[in-house]
């Protein structure tokens, strides 16, 4: 089954004006360790077997890894860039990009917060972000941010305590190799996809993550905490790996934007969950949208995917995509495992020029699965907000269930939402529920909040909230409300 | 033809229209290029309760959205004054912080958002305006609770989403809640009084009726006499083709009861 819903309308509407010009940067002043060695030099744009072999040599990785790379990056020349998302995606040159940039030194970046844009500033203040963490966000070069070196050294002890690994994933290569080579690639297979190969092929960095058995991990694990998070680059990895009756919830992103250098990320998460292992994966992704022409702004193209192998295994998506010009971005569960659980909830809002094509796959492979999928989609201003998911019951997935809601809200009269699920069933056991709406925001609702004394902005930034409770009820405490603060911040101007 | 500028002569004595809550003068307004109110004249003094009758399409609903600032009516003539202040220069929000309220014949649904934190912002935002401090949880969980009690109104109401799955009596009584809660100088009814079974009725007469003050005036719009045996009016007006033809006390409001609006159509002929 393939069913198109769209809602457009082509009269003209207040013009979304957009605040967030906002960037982020990839950098940190850790200089610790091998990354010395590569501190001082960035390869020359460009991408040949020469680029890959540069960056696995620069990274002392062994040669099973490098071969890896190569391999992808071999495929890669032989795949067509993917166009069936509804997405207009201009070129990309991809001999244009610098595959190895090193982290960032203190020669370019702003020397104070003086020296940032004052839009930046301007949406800390209403994030309430504290000021000790503005310049680490805003990449101010300082020397060590001893705030978040101490609190990211504490949080290491303690998790070394009960035997969770929590490390950069150029760290888990050196002292590792053997779980990462076991699990690398079992879920995103390195030529999985045109972006998933070409990661594959050029990866930088990324986080890697091992919970051993039975250990449920005494703290979210969060990008935000582990020392080098900003070093991942554009082409971040990030492995997760739950063993038999563990637990994680690990935060992906931050609520604050960061200035960022990089139009192009494709970044891949792979996920592992064996018997009864608990996997949440939470995001929040506030990266440069563009101005409100439509100008500059992050392609976010993301492989994320997770495999509950395991007996009554459970892995649980939550994702609140609020940045970037373009995402293209599904993240996925294969429930291989007899009774696993799977889980989607997701946020996306797109203003002014924004599109956003995302969705996730729930593929039943065992007995009994069950998969719940509740996607809030939320277009303004002239952007294009896509919902793309397939249910797939294999023959095998005797007894599995599905229940999905798709709801999109339309602000103004210029943007578009449409949906597209796709859903197979070779199973006649199997169950499968759809639900989809697509509402606007009325005027007789906002006059209703007006006449009670809510001003217009606050009403939208009210119903908004109300649209999306079911999902930000599945963010961790602290995420939800900075969530919801970042639905006001990019919705501000889409009516009024 | 009734005479086009006619003020009804109010029955309270010895009060000047410079002491009036509410002066609607010559209004005029249309909805969607039809002119709905064609020259209305209405004054209404702290305290009073005044019914609004008449005919289906006469203008009674567009009166009270033209009084609250709905963005579909568009006022072309006339001057509405409310505490002194020209209402028709403010925003819906800056009317409502000044203390109009309206209660909706239809009241909107707004999925997600629960009651009590709605009703919050409201009144936060109405105190706000007028320079007061604003409440905090506490506080106003103790302010709801009274008013909860006061009017009978089931617990659960408050964490429900804003009338979201409330049947039509249940709707109404939100309304003369959020009123109670927001205590306004001014209460618009439209037809709060439709759709409602007799015990539904009594509950919400005796919730405005509670609320019955010496500075606080009602507005009750109604198609049918029924509610004013309920809510006893000081003033009734007869509201056809957009204008105000006929005034009384409550007598008036059993004579159409009567007579029906039939009337309307000979005295127009």
């Amino acid at each position: 089954m393939n069913k198109e819903t769209t809602m457009e309308s082509p009269s003209s509407d207040k013009l979304a004006r957009q605040d967030a010009a906002v960037q982020k940067r990839v950098q940190s002043g850790y200089k610790e360790g091998f990354y010395t060695d590569i501190e001082s030099d960035s390869l020359p744009p460009g991408l040949n077997e020469d680029v890959i072999r540069a960056i696995s040599a620069k990274k002392k990785e062994p040669e099973w890894l490098l071969q890896w790379r190569l391999d992808a990056y071999r495929k890669w020349l032989k795949m067509e860039h993917p166009n069936w998302a509804k997405l207009d995606i201009p070129p990309i040159d991809f001999q244009a990009i610098s595959y190895f940039s090193a982290p960032k030194s203190s020669v370019n970046a702003p020397k104070s917060l003086d020296e940032v844009d004052p839009k930046l500033i301007e949406t800390y203040d209403k994030l309430g972000v504290p000021l000790h963490e503005r310049e680490r966000l805003a990449g101010v070069a300082v020397d060590v941010v001893f705030d978040s070196v101490s609190v990211a050294t504490t949080f290491k002890e303690q998790l070394e305590k009960v035997g969770v690994i929590f490390c950069s994933f150029s760290e888990a290569v050196q002292n590792h190799p053997e779980l990462v080579r076991e699990h690398l690639g079992t879920v995103v297979p390195a030529a999985d996809n045109f972006y998933a190969a070409l990661n594959a092929a050029v990866f930088s960095d990324g986080s890697f993550v091992y919970i051993p058995k039975g250990v449920s991990c005494p703290m979210e694990l969060s990008t935000y905490f582990r020392i080098n998070a900003f070093n991942t680059g554009q082409f971040e990895r990030t492995l997760v790996i739950a063993e038999e009756g563990s637990q994680v919830s690990y935060l992906e992103g931050c609520t604050a934007p960061m200035r960022d250098e990089n139009q192009l990320h494709a970044a891949v998460v792979e996920l592992i969950a064996k018997d009864y292992a608990k996997i949440k994966y939470s995001t929040v992704q506030n990266w440069y949208p563009g101005d409100e022409k439509g100008q500059g702004g992050i392609f976010n193209f993301v492989t994320k995917r997770g495999a509950c192998n395991g007996f009554r295994s459970k892995i649980s998506w939550t994702q609140v995509e609020t940045g970037s010009a373009i995402t293209w971005k599904y993240p996925s569960c294969i429930l291989r495992g007899d009774e696993s659980v799977g889980e989607f909830y997701s946020v996306a809002l797109t203003n002014n020029y924004q599109q956003a094509d995302t969705g996730t796959k729930m593929i039943h492979l065992g007995k009994n699965t069950k998969s719940t999928i509740v996607s809030k989609g939320i277009s303004a201003g002239k952007s294009q907000n896509t919902y793309r998911g397939l249910v797939r019951m294999s023959r095998r997935a005797t007894g599995a269930r599905n229940h999905t809601q798709c709801d999109s809200l339309l602000i103004g009269k210029q943007c578009g939402a449409h949906t597209f699920p796709y859903i197979e069933s070779t199973n006649p056991t199997a169950q499968i529920e759809h639900e989809a709406t697509t509402t606007k925001i009325s005027e007789e609702q906002l006059f209703y909040c007006q006449q009670r004394g809510i001003s217009e902005e606050d009403a939208v930034s009210m119903i908004v909230d109300g649209f999306c409770k079911e999902v930000f009820r599945e963010l961790p405490m602290e995420f939800a409300v900075e969530a919801k603060a970042l639905l006001d911040i990019s919705l501000e101007g889409a009516v009024g | 033809m009734t005479d086009k500028h006619q003020q009804h002569d109010t029955p309270v004595p010895g009060e000047s229209a410079d002491n009036a809550l509410l002066t609607i003068s010559d209004l005029h307004a249309r909805v969607q290029d039809k002119e709905i109110l064609k020259g209305l004249n209405l004054v209404v003094q702290p305290g009073e309760v005044h019914a609004i009758m008449g005919p289906n399409g006469a203008g009674k609903s567009t009166l009270g959205n033209a009084l609250a600032g709905h963005p579909k009516v568009e006022v072309t003539h006339g001057e509405v004054l409310f505490r002194g202040r020209d209402l028709l220069q403010l925003s819906p929000e800056e009317r409502a912080g000044e203390g109009l309220f309206l209660a909706f014949q239809y009241p909107v649904e707004i999925p997600g958002v629960n009651n009590m934190y709605f009703l919050r912002t409201a009144l936060n935002a109405q105190r706000k305006y007028r320079g007061e401090p604003e409440l905090d949880a506490a506080q106003f969980l103790q302010l709801v609770k009274e008013k909860m009690k006061d009017l009978d109104m089931p617990e659960d109401l408050l964490r429900r989403p804003v009338n979201e799955g409330f049947s039509g009596g249940e709707k109404k009584r939100n309304e003369i809640f959020q009123m109670s809660v927001l205590e306004p100088k001014l209460a618009i009814l439209d037809e709060t009084d439709s759709g409602l079974d007799i015990d539904a009725l009594k509950a919400v007469a005796e919730g405005v009726n509670k609320m019955r003050s010496d500075d606080r005036s009602f507005i009750v719009i109604t198609h049918y006499q029924r509610l004013l045996d309920y809510i006893r009016p000081d003033v009734v007006h007869v509201l056809a083709d957009g204008r105000i033809v006929r005034s009384g006390g409550p007598e008036l409001a059993q004579e159409l009861e009567k007579t029906g609006y039939g009337w309307l159509d000979e005295s127009a002929s």
